[in-house]
Parts: C-alpha cells; sequence; structure tokens
C-alpha cells in the first residue's frame, strides 16, 4: 500500500469517521514506526478518539487531542501539539474530524499545512444509511458543504455503510450501486470499503475491504 | 431490508416530527440533546418549515405557545436545566390548554449538573413542574424506534387533549444509534376549532389565554380541565409487560433502566428466580392498576431508576403500599449494571435479606 503521510477522515455526523479513523491508524502500525491521530473533533463531546486511548497506547500510536476531550466537559479546543506531526517528516498522521461542515471547519486552519506536505490525501467516510446521506446526490452535498468549511479536496472515498449490530453481509453489499454512482459524479475513487472484521471474509475483494477489527461498544451492550 | 436508518435517537426524533407533520421547531442548544436542533435545522428549510434558534430557552417556548395558538404543529427541545427554564411557559400553555411536543433528553442534575444521562426530572414531568394545578402527557421511549414512534404519538395525544405531551428521554436514549424504520409512523389530524386563526368576519373570535380574574370561572376551567385529564388516565395508559406471568417479584423501569433490568431479569430467571418487569411508557398517567394487579402475586418490587428515587413514589401508591418497594438506583449520569439490578433482584428473592 502507498501510504500518505497525511490521512484526513471527514464525512457526515455519526457516519463513523473515528472508528474508521482509530482502526486505519492500527493498521498504519503495522508498516511505520511513527504514527499519529490527531482528533479534531469539535462538535460532539461524545464517542471520541480518546475511548480507544488504551488500546492506541498499547499499539505505541500517539493520540493528540484535546485535554477535555472524553472528560464530559463540553469545551470545543485544539491543543498546540496539533502542529507537530507536520514538523516531522518520518510521522504518518491520522486526522480524525467532527461531523458535517461545522467539524470541518476545524481542519480549516490546518490546511495550508496539510497541502505543504503534498503527500496527504482526504478522504470522505460514507453511511448510506444515516439519515440525510441516504443518497448519493445527498452525499455529494454533504461532502461540498465540508470542501467549502476546510478549503481542502476530498480525493477518495470510504464505505462505511451499516446498520450497527444487525449489520450483515447485504446490507454492506446493497449500497454498492449507491458508492458506485457517488464515484461517478463526484469523480472520486473507492478508496476502502470499511466492514466490521467478522464480515469482511464476506465482501468481494474488488471492493478493497478493510476489515474493522476495533470495535467500541460505548453502552456496553 | 432498505427501509432501516441508522438514527441517534436524537436525529429520530427530529425526523419522526417531520412525518408527525410539524413544521414549526423553536429551541436553543444544549447537550445532550443538541442533535434535534441541529437535524432541525437542516431539514426545516428544505421542507418550507421554520426552525428558528431562539436568544434563550424561555424565548423558545412562548414561541411554542404562539404557533400553537394557531393551531399548527410545533415542538421544542432541551435537557433538564433548559426545561426548567421552560416550566413557566408549559404552565402557561397547560393554563391555556394548548397542544405541543416538549423533548427532554434528560442529564444529571440538580443544577448545571453534567452531560451523562439520567431519569432525575421525572417528579418535574409527571408532578408539574411549573406552578398551578396541571398534568402533562409522559411519553417514555427505551429505544431509538420508540423515540420516533412515541414522538408522534405525542403529538397525537397532545392535539386530541389539548395538553402538552413530553418526550421524557435520557441522554443514552438520545446519544445512542439504532436502526429505525419510519414507514410504520402515522399521524392522526385533528380539527382545531378553538384556533386563533382569523375570523374572516364569519364566526366569533377565538380568545387563548390563561388569565381568569373571576375565581368562580377559574375553578369551573380547573375542573374541567381535570375531567379532561381523568379521560387521559382513563383511554391512554401505555406500559410493557416482560416475563410477569408467573413473577413474584416485579421490577419496575423505564427507558435505559428497563434494558439494563431486562438483562438482569433473563439472568435471574436461569437461576431459577420468578421475576418479571413493568415498564411504563407512560409516566403520566401512570400504569397504576397493572401494577395493583402485579401486588396479587408479586411479594415484592423493585424500582430501577436514574435518580435518588422519585418513581418509587408512584409504585407505593398505585399499589396502595401492600407490598415493599425496594430502590436500585444510580445518579449523576451514572447508569446501574445488569449485575447490580441481579443482585437487588437475588436481595428481593431472599426477603430482602443480604
Amino acid at each position: 500500500m502507498n501510504d500518505k503521510r497525511i490521512t484526513v477522515f471527514c464525512g457526515h455526523y455519526g457516519s463513523g469517521k473515528t472508528n474508521v479513523a482509530v482502526n486505519y491508524a492500527l493498521d498504519l502500525k503495522k508498516r511505520h514506526e511513527n504514527v499519529s491521530i490527531l482528533d479534531l473533533d469539535i462538535v460532539n463531546p461524545y464517542f471520541r478518539t480518546k475511548d480507544s486511548a488504551k488500546e492506541l497506547s498499547e499499539n505505541g500510536i500517539e493520540l493528540i487531542c484535546s485535554s477535555y476531550a472524553a472528560t464530559n466537559l463540553d469545551i470545543p479546543a485544539l491543543p498546540s501539539e496539533m502542529y507537530a506531526p507536520f514538523c516531522r517528516e518520518d510521522n504518518f498522521s491520522v486526522m480524525d474530524i467532527g461531523g458535517d461542515d461545522r467539524g470541518a471547519v476545524a481542519l480549516g486552519r490546518f490546511a495550508p499545512l496539510v497541502e505543504k506536505t503534498k503527500d496527504y490525501q482526504m478522504l470522505f467516510v460514507v453511511n448510506f444509511y444515516r439519515p440525510l446521506t441516504q443518497t448519493p446526490e445527498e452525499a455529494l452535498e454533504v461532502m461540498r458543504e465540508i470542501e467549502t468549511a476546510c478549503s481542502l479536496w476530498f480525493s477518495g472515498i470510504v464505505n462505511n455503510s451499516n446498520v450497527g449490530v444487525q449489520t450483515t453481509k447485504e446490507y454492506i453489499e446493497n449500497t454498492f450501486p449507491l458508492v458506485q454512482k457517488l464515484c461517478e459524479i463526484s469523480s472520486l475513487p473507492l478508496v476502502m470499503t470499511t466492514v466490521r472484521a467478522d464480515l469482511s471474509s464476506q465482501i468481494e475483494d474488488s471492493k478493497n475491504v478493510f476489515p474493522l477489527t476495533l470495535q467500541k461498544n460505548v453502552l456496553g451492550g | 431490508m432498505t427501509d432501516k436508518v441508522l438514527m441517534k435517537g436524537n436525529e429520530a426524533i427530529a425526523e419522526a416530527a417531520i412525518l408527525a407533520g410539524c413544521r414549526y421547531y423553536f429551541g436553543y442548544p444544549i447537550t445532550p440533546q443538541t442533535e434535534v436542533a441541529a437535524y432541525m435545522a437542516k431539514r426545516m428549510p428544505k421542507i418550507g418549515g421554520v426552525f428558528l434558534q431562539a436568544e434563550s430557552e424561555v424565548a423558545a417556548i412562548n414561541m411554542v405557545y404562539g404557533v400553537s395558538s394557531a393551531g399548527k404543529r410545533v415542538m421544542t427541545s432541551s435537557s433538564s436545566p433548559g426545561i426548567s427554564l421552560k416550566s413557566e411557559g408549559l404552565s402557561y400553555m397547560a393554563g391555556s390548554d394548548l397542544p405541543a411536543l416538549v423533548v427532554n433528553v434528560q442529564r444529571g442534575g440538580p443544577g448545571l449538573g453534567g452531560i451523562q444521562p439520567s431519569q432525575s426530572d421525572y417528579f418535574q414531568a409527571t408532578k408539574g413542574g411549573g406552578h398551578g394545578d396541571y398534568k402533562m402527557i409522559v411519553l417514555a421511549p427505551a429505544s431509538v424506534q420508540e423515540m420516533a414512534s412515541l414522538t408522534v404519538k405525542g403529538f397525537d395525544l397532545a392535539d386530541k387533549y389539548r395538553m402538552t405531551s413530553m418526550i421524557l428521554a435520557d441522554g443514552t436514549m438520545g446519544q445512542m444509534m439504532e436502526p429505525v424504520s419510519l414507514e410504520e409512523v402515522k399521524a392522526t389530524t385533528y380539527e382545531k376549532p378553538w384556533a386563533v386563526t382569523g375570523t374572516k368576519c364569519e364566526r366569533k373570535h377565538n380568545i387563548v389565554n390563561s388569565l381568569s380574574l373571576v375565581p368562580e370561572e377559574l375553578e369551573e376551567l380547573n375542573f374541567a380541565r381535570y375531567e379532561r385529564y381523568k379521560k387521559v388516565e382513563e383511554n391512554e395508559v401505555m406500559y410493557e409487560s416482560f416475563m410477569m406471568d408467573d413473577a413474584e417479584i416485579c421490577v419496575v423501569a423505564f427507558g435505559i433502566a428497563a434494558r439494563v433490568s431486562k438483562n438482569a431479569i433473563v439472568e435471574a430467571r436461569k437461576k431459577g428466580i420468578k421475576v418479571g418487569l413493568i415498564r411504563p411508557i407512560t409516566l403520566w398517567p401512570f400504569p397504576k392498576k397493572a401494577l395493583l394487579d402485579a401486588a396479587e402475586k408479586a411479594h415484592t418490587f423493585i424500582s430501577v431508576e436514574l435518580s435518588m428515587g422519585q418513581m418509587i413514589e408512584d409504585i407505593e401508591l398505585a399499589i396502595q403500599c401492600k407490598r415493599p418497594v425496594m430502590l436500585c438506583n444510580r445518579v449523576g449520569g451514572m447508569i446501574p449494571s445488569p449485575n447490580m439490578v441481579l443482585e437487588a433482584i437475588e436481595k428481593a428473592d431472599k426477603g430482602g435479606k443480604e
């Protein structure tokens, strides 16, 4: 795999960005020494990258997030450490952006630094079972809103369509025509189809299947 | 299967409200219900509706008062501290017999409290909250699907009885994601001959008002209102009965506490303990008769709540204190674990002894 120095995950509110980003960072770590994950979520005080702090730390992945993240203190903030990965050329970074255009505003201030690396990808995470992104056209609208808010262009699409624990192979396969259409109307490639690990072997290889091994169940069942 | 949508509870409330014909939303953001407002902000302009972020909760509830007076379906939503601010308006709406849907996605309190789930606004929702003699229909969803279906039910009941309906959810219900089917969501339309819609010089003008300075008349209004409340108590009680047929121990819980309790009951049944659950879906009207009937067979009741013990008082009243009622609770944003509830059930099984 031709890994980029910076991988940015953006998408609609609740599309699964954080889950995909954490798993992607764990995967990067298999091939690279220095991997960081940056939590830029300024929208939601719940379901944060920091919920996986233990797994990230055990795997030697650097977590950069606000000291207020996952503390129940509902204050949108970003620490100065966010700039560090851009100064290290041997560092592979995953940027987890908050939902929608409102979340993408936080990415905007880092846009010049991201572009300057000339070695980044910005991926749109979509779950076609989520409200307001149920059609390719709706998803494209969200993509354009995000791009406008952060001043960066998407370079690819991640199909993370699922209905939670009830997801089956059929649920995922039913979204293939939708994601194909989204690729066509946005002129972007399908970079990954992210699938819960136990289902991943059932999906055909041509869809760039990426198994999500780490699943956070915040409610504990 | 394509009809399934993966929704947060807060989003399910918002979309269901739109399906129920609500085109007016007024609110002010507060965690953990902000998604209701965020969803409405995106959807309402696309369907010709109104989303307005008011300057305060007090302003929002008075906008609801205005739109309801004009006979339109209208809603607001907030979390605990915001509902306190809206309580004056809720009393005025009751005094004016105005229907509306109000959502409370509760968080830990009192005061500013925290942002984790709670059920400690039970008293506020079921016993008034604002001043004066009045009731609200209080609906307690226990799944994202119910967040949608009870929203529609809430609008219907509000219009039918000219009352405020409240969805009393908790932070977990608002934030959790579950697949939802919105196809079965069907609303009913009610005539509103009392609404302030302009007379066109064809009828006597309507007045919507809560001011009544003649005590004899104000007393009559209260009597008439409570006659209506009596009908609600007779006709609109909703509850779920789970493994109650032979139950000697009756757990009573709503919302997230009921989900936790179900897990504990299934485990207790494996150990041979005859235990069941009565889950009130309407907190007002409270399922008094179902509980009194359960007291025939059950020797002990357990109230599982995310409060210091509020619903437990209604259980004791409903069963006329015929059986002991134990409290199993966590507060401040904490949720009882299935194990904690199981331990309470085992204790009840041993006659309350350790």
